[in-house]
């Protein structure tokens, strides 16, 4: 039974030193609860943005550069700019759909305080005049459907939802809608397309992005479970407040997945540019360093569809321009920690699999290069291996994604990084997805796969004499 | 016989009215079929269609689409193993050896008295406490494989595993199909008018407002 008690270890998160702008109520063990949430100042910045002009509460939004948090790190404030002048109605969208490989966060937020959710939804259609919002959340999340359930019925309830909300002109209704798996549902345009009831294929963009043509055709608005948690902090404490904490170019904190071979993995809420993977790694606070005293050989810095970082990349800080010009992303802010006893191309392949499994097919280098690169790899760990593989592997990924692929770590070879993101062949960016674990392994590891090749050949000229 | 209860038609009828567009409630309905029977038939989705006014084709087009949809029975509690790369690395693969040996059954497969179907998924979001799994979306997290085991016992037994995670505490394990226990309610009375798209032409009444002061 919830008992309203300091819980220091919800499942999965781990509280930290430093101001908790999302997570604040995670220590408690009824966080999620109506009861709790006004007890802790909830809903206030809705009561505070509604006393304010929607512009206004677009400008807060827009100074404190309140940066996406699904992947692509986009500002909010700018986003929300660009739905057309006049045309009505507008939809919210939020993408709770979370699954790239290593990324939890969402879901815990959704879990563990869903008021806070809903209130930054209310925050955002108040600003920019939405008046229905869609809650997408991600069809294996039983428990985090149960709990909005009960939240946005509690809201309505309270009239914190609905018509004329609070006794003001404002009114909008918030549904929860829930997937049935699918990854490339998370990509926004698949989102939309699986919103409206179809099979969840991206849309080809530009020219058209979702904040001019989304649902229905209308401007729509798709954001970040993450990023409309910040609104009610923001609202509460304003925009210079927000920018206290960060960096300049990427104010607040964010919520990082620490996974993998790390003594204490968890989810924590760090300032953005001032911790780095290093902290993450080793710092007593974080992950208390690598399991069973082993090293480090790589690691994944921003979810599955980035390229990997090794050890001499452990200083970067957690921000998205740093990170982005080591030819790697912030992403989702999944951060999988691989010891020296990890197989790289076991590890690669899994990886790629993911991106086989969940290429939608839309387009042909996407759903014929995935399939084939997990193939590929499938055979060398097998020890089947043939001597062209690497190259026909290499050759594969640039059907997908053209041109020098961004890799990070080559300053020992004396290569520059290309930065992020890679060009594309395909619709969306899955397909160039998958290129990114084969670059990565494939230039630091070679060796490893050119073992297994060489054993594969050796073994196989045995047995024809 | 496959088509949906009478209780559930009033359900999926309300669940209907919260959208713009009646088709963007298919997923939600298709949910409905499958939590009625534990799986998607023929017949369901023929009768999904005829409820938001699709062919039943359409409806098949979207149900194959998506991983949850089961088009057969599959057991009563279908058990999902993550080998994503965070659990590979701390022995999702292995359990899920484990699983395919006591069960009797491969990845894909479900046991003869129709209780267990496992599943190889990919990531599912709890990556720091792996290897983790799910059974009917309901967590186990940091298994062993004798946790495996006595999960699978307490199933057996009628009880709820202490090992699996539920929004509240003691909760069921609902049949295959179930996800959350709740749902969201919305009676016309506490909504506003949802209506298509092209009904609407103007901007929001408190956007009008505000700009005519500013
Ligand atoms: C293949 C693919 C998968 C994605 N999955 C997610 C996801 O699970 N959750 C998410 O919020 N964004 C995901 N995104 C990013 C969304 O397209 C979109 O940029 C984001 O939801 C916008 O919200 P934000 O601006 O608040 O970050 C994905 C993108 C791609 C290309
Ligand atoms: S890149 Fe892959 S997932 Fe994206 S639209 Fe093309 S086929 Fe689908």
């Amino acid at each position: 039974m919830a008992t309203g008690q300091y819980v220091p270890h919800a499942p999965g998160y781990v509280d930290s030193p430093g101001e908790k702008i999302v997570t604040s109520r995670f220590v408690y063990d009824d966080s999620y609860t109506l009861e709790r949430y006004e007890a802790t100042g909830g809903y206030e910045g809705f009561k505070a943005a509604l006393q304010k002009a929607p512009d206004d509460v677009h400008s807060i939004t827009r100074d404190a550069t309140l940066l996406g948090r699904g992947g692509a790190g986009f500002p909010a404030g700018i986003k929300w700019g660009f739905c057309p002048d006049d045309v009505w109605p507008r939809y919210l969208v939020v993408n709770g759909d979370e699954s790239e490989p290593g990324t939890y966060k969402d879901r815990l937020l959704m879990e563990l305080d869903p008021h806070q959710l809903i209130e930054g939804c209310l925050i955002a259609c108040y600003a920019i005049g939405l008046t229905q919002c869609f809650l997408y959340v991600r069809g294996e999340m039983a428990v985090a459907q149960q709990r909005i359930a009960d939240a946005l019925n509690e809201a309505y309830a309270k009239g914190y939802i609905g018509q004329n909300v609070l006794g003001t002109d404002f009114s909008v209704d918030i549904v929860l809608h829930w997937g049935a798996g699918a990854y490339i549902v998370g990509e926004e345009t698949a989102l939309i397309e699986s919103l409206e009831g179809n099979r969840g294929m991206p849309r080809l963009k530009p020219p058209f992005f979702p904040a001019a043509v989304g649902l229905y055709g209308q401007p729509t608005i798709v954001n970040n479970v993450e990023t409309l948690s910040n609104l009610p902090w923001l609202m509460n404490n304003g925009a210079d407040k927000y920018k206290e904490f960060g960096s300049e170019t990427s104010p607040g904190t964010r919520m990082f997945a620490v996974s993998g071979q790390v003594k204490r993995p968890g989810v924590y809420e760090v300032e953005q540019g001032v911790t780095t993977y290093e902290d993450l790694i080793y710092g007593n606070d974080y992950c208390q360093g690598m399991l069973d005293g082993r090293e480090l050989k790589m690691f994944v810095p921003g979810g599955g569809s980035a390229p990997w970082l090794f050890p001499e990349h452990v200083k970067l800080p957690l921000e998205a321009r740093p990170v982005g010009a080591a030819g790697t992303m912030l992403g989702s802010g999944a951060i999988v920690i691989m010891d020296d006893t990890t197989d790289a191309v076991k590890a690669c392949l899994r990886i790629v699999r993911f991106f086989a499994r969940e290429s939608c097919g839309k387009c042909a280098p996407c759903r014929e290069g995935t399939s084939w690169e997990e193939k590929i790899l499938q055979r060398i760990l097998d020890g089947h291996g043939r001597p062209g593989d690497l190259d026909l592997l290499l050759d594969i990924g640039d059907n997908i994604s053209p041109g020098p692929y961004p890799v990070a770590g080559f300053e020992a070879e004396g290569l520059e990084p290309v930065p992020f993101p890679p060009r594309q062949t395909t619709i969306c960016p899955l397909g160039p997805s998958s290129v990114a674990p084969i670059t990565s392994a494939l230039r630091r590891f070679r060796h490893e796969f050119e073992a297994k090749i060489a054993a594969a050949n050796e073994t196989s000229v045995e047995v024809i004499a | 016989m496959s088509r949906l209860s009478d209780a559930n038609v009033a359900l999926a009828k309300d669940i209907i009215r919260r959208y713009p567009r009646p088709k963007s409630a298919l997923i939600p309905l298709l949910h409905l079929a499958q939590e009625q029977e534990g799986w998607v038939s023929d017949e369901a989705m023929a009768h999904l269609g005829e409820l938001v006014g699709v062919t039943a084709a359409e409806v098949r087009g979207t149900c194959t689409f998506y991983e949850m949809f089961k088009l057969h029975p599959v057991g009563k509690y279908m058990v999902n193993i993550c080998t994503n790369i965070a659990c590979q690395l701390l022995g999702g693969e292995e359990l899920l050896h484990h699983a395919e040996q006591t069960l009797g059954i491969r990845a894909g497969g479900t046991t003869n008295d129709g209780l267990f179907t496992i599943e190889d998924v990919e990531c599912i979001a709890a990556c720091t406490e792996a290897p983790c799994i799910q059974v009917n979306y309901r967590f186990g997290l940091r298994l062993t494989h004798d946790d495996f085991d006595d999960i699978i016992a307490a199933l057996r037994a009628g009880n709820t595993p202490e090992k699996l995670i539920t929004a509240n505490p003691g909760e069921v394990i609902p049949s295959h199909g179930t996800l959350g226990l709740s749902r969201q309610v919305m009676t016309e009375v506490q909504t506003t008018h949802i209506v298509a798209p092209e009904q609407v032409t103007e901007a929001p009444v408190w956007l009008a407002t505000s700009s005519k002061d500013s």
